[in-house]
């Protein structure tokens, strides 16, 4: 899994609010040279967030990208370039996991496919949701009707 | 790459071994995937350079076929661990770097908009109704660019209505009409091949703010 993969994914477990960056637990990370692409990553980054992949690129052992977001100027030099496009594209989490912010909740990555399967009891389930009301209403209404009152409608 | 070229390293992928149906996994033909991507590049300039997203990507035929075209980034999405370790045999196989996720599809939280276009064969919805329509919500939401999609011809209005009015498309338009050649493949089929229509669809996304 590329860095690049790893700033385009949250946490999506029910009720999450703090979802992003998923926190990097590295075991196992690999480097593939890819062709340099300057046009592309020009383009990305405008659309990347920078201290989530600066944080991801320092966990994974490459230390060479700036902490705050780099100045236009500086974007456009061969030389911050190279390295965005080492950080982006080539470093490679092949064991690991990623972590949820807010819950802890652990996604394994094995061979470089994180597993993001949720279980049943943390995806949001409309229909669950939409019986869990109807039973509420139900209920309601007896135990209004019991007391003698009038049922809300 | 020349179109004759693309469908050969295709062909030659291996395909689900243990085809599930509740999954409706059906391998994505190179016939089918050559000219759906070859198109893409070639007539709207969707691949070469973009990042690319395959959802419901089973061996991954459509994502390497994405990168065989120059995709700068590619992410099949899948739910079957065994097609991923499939998809991923396929890639050494082509020397070509794919990246795979285990999700579905409606699960999968994204952040911000980096996918350009998302290419899909989705399940057609046969075993689960709505399956197709629950992908093409999401690749509408997920991609900036454009949405490549194959149903069955006899779904044409649902899917145009449903894409327009309900998926935040600007454009929905079939831009070819294919035979889908389905080989005979679960216990359940009576025939031995049945050939199925199917069109090619191309979705714009309307141009969202920033998030």
């Amino acid at each position: 899994m590329r860095l690049l993969t790893h700033n385009m994914l949250a946490s999506n477990i029910k009720g999450v609010t703090n979802s992003f960056p998923l926190r990097i637990e590295p075991e196992k990370i690999i480097e593939k040279p890819v062709d340099f692409n300057p046009d592309f990553l020009k383009n990305m980054f405008s659309k990347i967030d920078w201290k989530a992949l600066a944080d991801a690129s320092k966990i994974m052992g490459y230390a060479e990208l700036p902490d705050e977001v780099p100045e236009q100027t500086v974007v456009e030099s061969d030389e911050f370039l190279r390295k965005f496009h080492h950080a982006l594209l080539e470093v490679h989490l092949e064991e690991g996991a990623l972590v949820c912010p807010e819950t802890g909740r652990r996604f394994p990555v094995n061979k470089g496919i994180p597993n993001m399967l949720l279980h049943e009891d943390e995806v949001f389930n409309l229909m669950t949701e939409a019986r869990l009301e109807a039973f509420s209403r139900t209920s309601n209404r007896r135990l209004q009707q019991r007391r003698g009152e009038e049922p809300d409608l | 790459m020349k179109l004759k070229q693309l469908e050969s390293l295709l062909g030659n992928l291996q395909q689900f071994q243990n085809p599930k149906i509740e999954l409706e996994q059906y391998p994505t033909g190179a016939h089918i995937a050559s000219r759906m991507l070859y198109t893409a590049e070639n007539s709207y300039d969707d691949i070469s350079g973009k990042v690319v997203a395959d959802f419901g990507c089973g061996c991954g035929t459509l994502s390497l076929a994405a990168t065989l075209l120059d995709a700068e980034h590619v992410i099949g999405i899948d739910v079957d661990d065994e097609s991923l370790e499939i998809a991923s045999v396929n890639a050494d196989e082509l020397e070509v770097e794919l990246e795979l996720i285990q999700s579905e599809i409606k699960n999968l939280p994204w952040r911000g908009q980096i996918v350009d276009t998302v290419v899909m064969n989705p399940p057609f919805g046969t075993r689960k109704k709505g399956a197709d329509m629950e992908f093409l919500s999401v690749a509408l939401k997920v991609a900036s660019q454009a949405v490549y999609s194959l149903h069955k011809t006899t779904t044409r209005e649902h899917i145009k209505r449903a894409a327009l009015r309900d998926y935040n498309a600007s454009s929905a338009e079939v831009i070819c009409e294919l035979r889908y050649d389905l080989p005979k493949l679960y216990k359940f089929h009576k025939k031995k091949d049945v050939d199925i229509a199917v069109d090619l669809w191309r979705f714009v996304p309307k141009a969202k703010q920033e998030s």
